[in-house]
């Protein structure tokens, strides 16, 4: 949902990525119009336009003249490419540091890891589990 | 692209002893949606009372559709102005009035009324003298949207409704604006509640602009940031602090400026805890942070009082 630590467009542009990047948003499926993401999310139509034509500069979308706005082939392995450079400093640093925090070291880390790979390949499992833990 | 439709420069209106504006110069564009905030007294009514023809400027140059819009029914006819507290004929009806508004915008939209008074339960055929307060808001918001009116002033429109029918209002003017765009200028105090259909900002304070701006430059101009009171000062030093807060050892500062991603991790490593600031905490902050540092006593002075006045002056014409 919008909130109001930055700019609504990007906020917009990056709900589209996502939905890319989970697969809801096929390639070369049709994005809502801008109409229909400013009714939904009760935003500006021009905000919610200056989010999705981010997107189109950026090749992740392409416009079709008279119908409408569709994804790109190859965005979605773009958009991953580029969430991976960010997955460092964006998940792993804070994580280390909070770790560090509580004093939890290398190795415990390692095997926390190791579990949470574990249940994650495997879903339906890994739900049952955790409540058990 | 984009075209001024309305060019206010150094524009004043004083009243006696008060100054209701004091320099203004803004620039109004084709097909945007404004948000003109400010405190009570700011000048907000003193502005759009001058731009609709409806009050004097005691000095500066107003233009409108590039013309003087004083007496002038080639600039009345394109525009609207919907008061917070609009008076009528003692012996109108809803239905009167939405035949008046009619006459007079060549975009009325009959069908679009209908549906409006039908969704805000407005009862047609009853006298506005005798409807409630959220009614009368209603019959005003009414008129606003179905005029569809190039330029459109809503002043505080909200007035008594409820926050199921404010919400109403609010989708559908934004649903209504994305198939006729327009401009349209909406000045409130409930920020928090328009602050994502706006696609630009003007903040008034005491007659004079203090913040102008598209709306999502100014979300995210300031951030909140809080920890221990040694930490968070050394991290805020040489920067603009908008407000302060502190409990026990705890400091909790309101910096105004975004942040880089390099200062963010500064900021996460010190162990400071970041909270964005919403448009309207950054209003908050602004216009008391003005009014400190013009160092005004007493010019806030019952400033309801102007207005009040002011909106009497407009409803006797």
């Amino acid at each position: 949902m919008i909130d109001d630590s930055r700019p609504i467009f990007l906020q917009i542009a990056e709900m589209i990525e996502n939905d890319i990047v989970d697969g809801v948003l096929a390639e070369e499926a049709q994005v809502p119009s801008t109409n229909e993401f400013a009714a939904f999310h009760r935003i500006n139509p021009a905000t919610a336009a200056k989010g999705v034509n981010r997107l189109v500069d950026d090749g992740i979308l392409y416009k079709k003249r008279g119908i409408g706005m569709f994804v790109a082939a190859g965005a979605r392995s773009v958009l991953i490419g580029r969430r991976r450079e960010d997955f460092y400093e964006q998940f792993l640093r804070p994580m280390a540091r909070e770790a560090c925090k509580l004093g939890i070291d290398n190795q415990q880390l390692l095997t926390m890891l190791g579990r949470v790979a574990a249940t994650e390949s495997d879903a339906p499992a890994a739900m049952e589990k955790e409540g058990v833990q | 692209m984009s075209t001024a439709i309305v060019e206010v420069s150094n524009l004043s209106r004083v009243y006696r002893d008060v100054t209701a504006l004091d320099g203004v110069s803004l620039t109004l564009e084709r097909d945007k949606i404004y948000g003109l905030l400010g405190r009570n007294g700011a000048g907000k009514t003193t502005l759009m009372s001058i731009l609709t023809a409806q009050g004097f400027a005691s000095s500066g140059e107003v233009r409108v559709f590039g013309e003087h819009p004083y007496e002038n029914e080639q600039v009345l006819s394109r525009l609207c102005f919907i008061r917070e507290s609009q008076k009528y004929p003692d012996d109108f009806k809803p239905i009167h009035a939405f035949k008046a508004a009619a006459l007079f915008y060549q975009n009325w939209d009959h069908a679009l009324a209908a549906q409006l008074a039908q969704d805000f339960a407005l009862p047609m055929k009853r006298r506005i003298k005798k409807l409630s307060r959220g009614q009368l808001s209603a019959v005003g918001v009414i008129i606003g949207l179905a005029s569809r009116a190039e330029l459109t002033f809503f002043d505080e429109p909200y007035l008594g409704l409820d926050a199921v029918a404010r919400q109403l209002f609010y989708d559908r003017l934004l649903a209504d604006y994305a198939e006729f765009p327009r401009t349209i200028v909406l000045s409130s105090h409930l920020i928090d509640e328009v602050a994502n259909l706006l696609e630009h900002v003007i903040i008034i304070d005491q007659g004079r602009i203090l913040v102008d701006d598209d709306a999502d430059n100014i979300r995210g101009s300031a951030v909140s940031i809080a920890g221990p009171a040694h930490l968070v000062e050394s991290f805020a030093a040489g920067r603009a602090v908008l407000h302060r807060e502190s409990i026990g050892a705890l400091l909790a500062l309101t910096l105004d400026g975004a942040l880089t991603a390099a200062e963010r991790r500064e900021a996460q490593e010190l162990g400071l805890e970041l909270a964005p600031v919403s448009l309207q905490q950054i209003v908050i902050r602004k216009t008391l942070d003005a009014g400190a540092s013009l160092g005004s006593d007493g010019s806030f002075e019952d400033p309801t009082d102007i207005e009040r006045k002011e909106t009497q002056m407009g409803a006797s014409r």
